[in-house]
This record gives structure tokens, C-alpha cells and sequence, in this order.
């Protein structure tokens, strides 16, 4: 009886193109097949943030320099203000140094060990291992700005803020590390030099931030045309982020930053294929 | 995997590689089958190093393709990789981490996983002898443990086929004896190309050798067959004869 049922159901199926649950199912076994080397080199690249103090020091001096910018040149206290503010504020400019420094040694150190020559021979391609390593340094981020959350009871505890404003500026700050981050890491595999790819990173972090921020944006509305202001202030990391830290969360602004983070992670899987392969 | 359906082998078809002017390796063609083991040998800045780099995949061509077990490095990556063990010149490995995790990320890195991962680990452990350093971060090792690790990752997954970038070089004579059994263990089931200085190593573990120096190949033959082109018929006078007259085996015994 349950076989006679079964048969026609069979012939059915067989004439029908593939249902739409399996080729999903397929395609997620795919997808799920090429994630396995990004998370192998991911868990490589975390293991060797941890491995050296270099985890460490970043974790630690993110923190102090947060609490100083945000108590000391912030006025976290006296403004008399439930926000995060200040403390989000500073962070293009902790990003701009330590968002290169982290990001450095991604490639650089694998050319300058030779051990970029395992890696791009191993069953892994250039595109999974930029990931990989990408991901790594914007975990390390991630797990420093985990650590700033004390902030966020803090001013839940003193006064009555806007949850989901603080929420936004979390999520912008992460995003905006990601962005200097993709363009450490972009840095990173032009040459063997961690100190040339440190140097070139910042200036390239400086030049997407500083055009935006307001002391600079006035200093160059006093003799520029608005015309020319204006497109350096789109492109601007410090403009966006200032944004929305105040509690203006527009999808744009999150598509910018993964728009540059997916740009420069191109620009290094590009580099990586030419520079490494080449 | 690919390589249970194509045949084993390592092809190098009109090789050639430049840079800028200089010309580093041109022309070289040679395939290897399953069961040879074929010994690279030339004078140093011959282009070995070049011509194993294009052969793993790592480096392109100027002009012609390398095939691993059916497929082309350059157009099939990861197919190639996978069927490929590569010990690049040097032996590079990441310092920062044990011998096990190093070990343990290859595996990953191959493909294998849990108890394949496991059983792979064990099996190179026990072939590369690293049970006293398995524990211990790569760069506190010694340079042979250093380089058993990164041949012990090379091995990992069991390849069909081989590119060995001087496996001996830093290994004390009973490390070396110890690799080339290794090496002779192997060969009947692999293509193995190894590159090395040492001419007594081709006499001992290669099937066959391939003298390349300034880029070209000078002499493809047996071990035995190039020894008799010299008037005194030993590997190393060929050698000499044929890198330093840098003439073609026909011309010299004309």
C-alpha cells in the first residue's frame, strides 16, 4: 500500500526540474563548502593574535585610550548628558592607528616568512584566505568593543538613554573598524614590510577621515567652493560615523562602510593573486 | 578527490618564466608518473626553485602550464592543491604556533576534519618523528625538526603527487637517511619531484634526474644513463660537464 503510494510521487518529482528546497539545500552545502577554508584561516589568524602579546596590547590600549579620550577629552561626566558620545566620537581616530597596526602584519608577515607560499598552495583560494585573516582582525575589534560595554550600564545606571541610539553607534563603530581594517589589510599585501604597509595604511585611513571632520571641513569651506566640500565629506569615514552615533541611522551609511570594506578586501585579494602568484 | 580518477602524475609543459630581463626558466618540459621519483639537480640560481614554484601553482608562468594529476594549477587551483603535497624552498611554517596546531590547520586546510583530521595527524606525527616537539612552538624547534614539521604538513593528506623544494637541506646525515627512506617508502604509490645539491641523493632515492641549469634542461635521463656521459662515468663529472660547459650531452660526446 505504502509502495503504491511512493510511485506515482517518484515519477513526479522526476519530471519536475529539481524542487526549490533542494537546490537551496544544495546551494547552502556549497556556500557552506567554500566557508570551511575561511574559517580555517580564520581560526589560524585569531589563534595568532593570541599567540603573541599583540592581542593583548591591542585590547589593553584600545581600552585605556578610550576611557581617556572619553573622560578626559570627552567630558563624559560633566556634560551631564545620558549618552555615548563622546566615547564613540574619538573612535575614527583609534582606528585610524590602531586599526593599521593590527591589520599589518596580515600579509606582510606571510611574505616576509615565505609562508604566503603554504598557504596559496594549500586547497585554499585567495579570496577565502583574505577573509579569513579580514575576519580575524575585525573578531579582535569586535571582542575590544565587547569589552567597552561597562560604558553602556554605566549610562543606563546614571540616567535614562537612548538604547537604541547607543545600539547604532555599536554597529557603526564596528562597521567603521571593519572599513580601516580592509584597508590595513590591503596595505598588508603590497609588500613584505609591515612597517611600509603600517605607514601606507594610515595615511590611506587619514585621508578617508580627516577630509570629513569638521574642524577640516571648515577649514576648507573658508576657500573652497561648496561644490568641492561636499563630495570630500561623502567619502568621509568621521562624517558618516558622526552620524550616526547621533541617533541617525541610515541604511546608506552602513552600505558605505561594507561597500569600502568590500572594495579594499577586492583591492587585496588582487593583490594577493598578482603580488604572491606573479 | 581528483586524484582517484586521474592518473597520478606531475606535467610541466613549456615552462617559462621571466623576470623582467632576465630570463629565469625557459621551456622546461617533463612529466612525472606515478611510482618516479624525479631528483631536480643543478647549480644554484638554476631556476629549480622557480620551476617547482610554477609546478605547486604558487607563482604563474610567463608562458606554459603545469598540470597536477589532471589538473592545471592555474586554471583548477584548488583541484591541483588537493592533490598536491608542496614543501616550498625553505620550509616555511607559521612560527607562532605548535607543531600540533600547525599540523592541525593543514589538516583543516586539506579538508579533513574530526577523525580523518586526527588519524592524518598520528600518521605524520609517527613518519616525520615529531612526538618530542609536538607540543612545542615551530620556531623554538631546531631546523631539522623545522622542516620535518613542514614536511610533516606537506604529507598530511596523504597527496598523490609531490614538489620536494631541497627536503634534506639543514638535516644531519641520519635525518637525511631517515628522509630518503622516507622518500623511497613512498614512491611507488606518488610523482615525486625533489630538488636538492646533493648528488649522492639522486644516486639514492631518484628513478630518474633532471639537470637544469640557467633555466633550460640540460639532461633528462637515469641516474645511471647521465653518469655515462663523462669520460669517468660518475654522476658528478656529468654534472660538472654538462653545467659548467653548459653544452647539450649530444654535443659533448660528439
Amino acid at each position: 500500500m505504502m509502495a503504491a503510494d511512493r510511485r506515482p510521487k517518484t515519477r513526479y518529482r522526476r519530471r519536475l526540474p529539481e524542487p526549490a528546497g533542494r537546490r537551496l539545500g544544495r546551494d547552502l552545502t556549497g556556500l557552506a563548502a567554500a566557508a570551511r577554508p575561511v574559517g580555517v584561516v580564520f581560526r589560524r589568524e585569531l589563534g595568532g593574535y593570541f599567540a603573541t602579546p599583540l592581542a593583548l596590547v591591542f585590547l589593553v590600549i584600545f581600552l585605556i585610550l578610550n576611557g581617556i579620550l572619553t573622560f578626559q577629552v570627552g567630558a563624559f561626566f560633566e556634560r551631564g548628558r545620558a549618552d555615548l558620545v563622546p566615547f564613540f566620537r574619538f573612535h575614527p581616530w583609534l582606528y585610524l592607528l590602531l586599526g593599521p597596526a593590527l591589520a599589518m602584519r596580515l600579509w606582510a608577515e606571510e611574505r616576509r616568512s615565505g609562508t604566503i607560499e603554504v598557504l596559496l598552495t594549500l586547497p585554499v583560494t585567495p579570496t577565502q584566505a583574505v577573509l579569513g585573516k579580514f575576519l580575524a582582525a575585525w573578531c579582535l575589534v569586535a571582542c575590544a568593543l565587547a569589552l567597552t560595554l561597562p560604558m553602556w550600564l554605566t549610562v543606563g545606571y546614571l540616567g535614562e538613554p537612548d538604547h537604541g541610539v547607543i545600539l547604532a553607534g555599536y554597529l557603526g563603530s564596528l562597521m567603521l573598524a571593519g572599513a580601516y581594517l580592509a584597508v590595513g589589510a590591503a596595505a598588508s599585501a603590497i609588500g613584505r614590510s609591515q612597517v611600509v604597509a603600517f605607514i601606507l595604511a594610515v595615511a590611506a585611513c587619514f585621508a578617508f577621515t580627516a577630509p570629513g571632520s569638521s574642524p577640516v571641513l571648515g577649514f576648507l569651506g573658508d576657500w573652497l567652493p561648496v561644490a568641492l566640500v561636499q563630495p570630500l565629506a561623502w567619502f568621509s569615514f568621521e562624517a558618516r560615523f558622526a552620524a550616526i552615533i547621533r541617533g541617525v541611522l541610515d541604511a546608506r551609511d552602513l552600505v558605505f562602510f561594507a561597500g569600502t570594506i568590500a572594495l579594499f578586501l577586492f583591492f587585496n585579494v588582487v593583490l594577493v593573486s598578482a603580488g604572491g602568484r606573479s | 578527490m581528483a586524484a582517484s580518477v586521474s592518473p597520478v602524475s606531475i606535467e610541466l609543459h613549456r615552462l617559462t618564466r621571466r623576470f623582467g630581463p632576465l630570463t629565469a626558466v625557459e621551456d622546461v618540459s617533463f612529466t612525472v608518473t606515478k611510482g618516479e621519483v624525479v631528483g631536480l639537480i643543478g647549480p644554484n640560481g638554476a631556476g629549480k626553485t622557480t620551476a617547482m614554484r610554477m609546478a605547486s601553482g604558487f607563482l604563474q608562468p610567463t608562458a606554459g602550464t603545469a598540470t597536477i594529476c589532471g589538473a592545471d594549477v592555474r586554471a583548477r587551483p584548488t583541484e591541483a592543491h588537493r592533490a598536491l603535497g608542496y614543501l616550498p624552498e625553505g620550509a616555511p611554517s607559521y612560527g607562532d604556533m605548535t607543531t600540533a596546531a600547525y599540523l592541525g590547520f593543514v589538516a583543516g586546510a586539506q579538508g579533513l576534519r574530526r577523525g580523518r583530521a586526527r588519524r592524518a595527524l598520528d600518521r605524520v606525527a609517527a613518519l616525520a618523528d615529531l612526538g618530542p616537539v609536538w607540543r612545542q612552538r615551530i620556531e623554538t624547534l631546531s631546523k631539522g625538526y623545522r622542516r620535518r614539521v613542514a614536511l610533516a604538513a606537506a604529507l598530511i593528506h596523504d597527496p598523490p603527487a609531490l614538489i620536494l623544494d631541497e627536503p634534506t637541506d639543514g638535516l644531519d646525515p641520519n635525518q637525511r637517511h631517515e628522509m630518503r627512506r622516507l622518500v623511497t617508502a613512498m614512491a611507488p604509490g606518488k610523482a615525486i619531484i625533489i630538488s636538492t645539491h646533493m648528488l649522492e641523493e639522486v644516486t639514492a632515492v631518484c628513478s630518474r634526474a633532471v639537470v637544469i641549469a640557467r633555466g633550460r634542461i640540460l639532461a633528462d635521463g637515469k641516474p645511471r644513463e647521465l653518469a655515462r656521459l663523462s669520460p669517468r662515468q660518475t654522476l658528478d663529472d656529468s654534472f660538472r660537464t654538462l653545467t659548467q660547459g653548459g653544452r647539450r650531452p649530444e654535443a659533448m660526446t660528439d
